[in-house]
């Protein structure tokens, strides 16, 4: 599939459940990928087989659970790698808003939905004009989350038949994969302002701050949102 | 051991109450018309800093290493609107070419 004909071609139907797995398979595939180093990295860091697990299904963010399981691994203390998942995940609260109206039913089923909220699905079910949809959302984050629990599992199983992921040259799927997601999402110029100004926010804070800080800052840059569009 | 379990739980509690703060607190609320310029440009924010900080940054540092090639590939086959998997394959094995070679 092609992110980019997905919200333009379905114009005059709406995108449902199905649409949103449809949508997330090749990405599911990546973090399957992804999934197993975590279980790999984890096993090695001395987690034991059921720990990884458990944090596939409840924390449920890659980037996260690297950095506490890094920590942990370096020799840091609990709350210092509770800390480092909790700032890496912090962009989930500005994701959460812009998903907020798209939610329905009692405050439970919210709760449940909202834990489906990772960047790809998030970037599937947005629908360009500042809308998200909710079944796209639902069935984008399903499709992640069985890839990337199941592929937690399977790293924990058979890591030891596996190499180094860096010589895989899996660290680079990760940038190419949000890239893939970025390009329908910037056509029109005040986006692609966004997008530079996010780009500068972060990089320039990577060496200044701790990890997950740069990204949360980076949201800043859609406060451009509040200038009047020009003429043009 | 347990400091294991208490990261697990920890960041699982954290995540979880990140993630449905907005939903459980303002769901099904429209949001005011004014946030809705800003809120659109949230994807584009969030996603750039993502592919830059996760192509240039190391623990803290910027630097330029492997990832940058398969990136580079990776951005020539979004030009050409390839699918999002042959983005990916073409960005891990591209790294991983530069690495074996170098």
């Amino acid at each position: 599939m092609d992110g980019r004909t997905d919200g333009e071609g379905l114009t005059d139907r709406e995108r449902g459940f199905r649409d949103g797995v449809r949508s997330v398979v090749p990405l599911a595939i990546a973090v399957l990928a992804f999934g197993v180093t975590f279980g790999v990295l984890a096993r090695e860091a001395g987690m034991g087989v059921v720990a990884p697990i458990v944090m596939s299904f409840t924390t449920f963010a890659g980037s996260a659970q690297f950095a506490a399981v890094a920590v942990l691994h370096g020799g840091g203390s609990a709350a210092t790698a509770i800390l480092a998942a909790a700032l890496l995940n912090a962009r989930y609260g500005p994701i959460g808003i812009t998903v907020a109206p798209a939610m329905h039913g009692s405050p439970v089923r919210r709760f449940l939905h909202a834990q489906l909220i990772v960047d790809e699905s998030w970037a599937i079910a947005a629908e360009g004009d500042g809308r998200w949809n909710p079944r796209v959302l639902m069935g984008a984050g399903f499709g992640i989350y069985v890839a990337w629990v199941g592929g937690t599992a399977i790293g924990v199983a058979f890591g030891d038949l596996l190499g180094d992921p860096a010589r895989l040259g899996l660290d680079a799927a990760f940038p190419a994969l949000f890239l893939a997601l970025l390009a329908p999402q910037i056509r029109e110029r005040r986006a692609q302002q966004a997008a530079v100004l996010g780009v500068a926010i972060g990089l320039s804070l990577t060496p200044l701050a701790p990890a997950g800080v740069p990204i949360v800052a980076a949201s800043l840059a859609c406060v451009l949102g509040l200038r009047r569009r020009s003429a043009a | 051991m347990t400091a294991i379990w208490i990261v697990v739980l920890g960041s699982g509690v954290a995540t979880m109450l990140l993630k449905a703060a907005g939903p459980v607190l303002l769901g099904g609320r429209a949001l005011p018309a004014r946030l809705n310029g800003v809120v659109t440009l949230l994807g584009p924010a969030l996603l750039a800093a993502l592919v830059a900080t996760n192509t240039f940054g190391a623990d803290r540092a910027l630097t330029l290493d492997a990832r940058v090639i398969g990136v580079a590939a990776a951005a020539v086959a979004v030009a050409f609107r390839a699918p999002v998997l042959i983005v990916v394959l073409l960005a891990a094995s591209t790294t991983a070419l530069a690495r074996a070679i170098a």
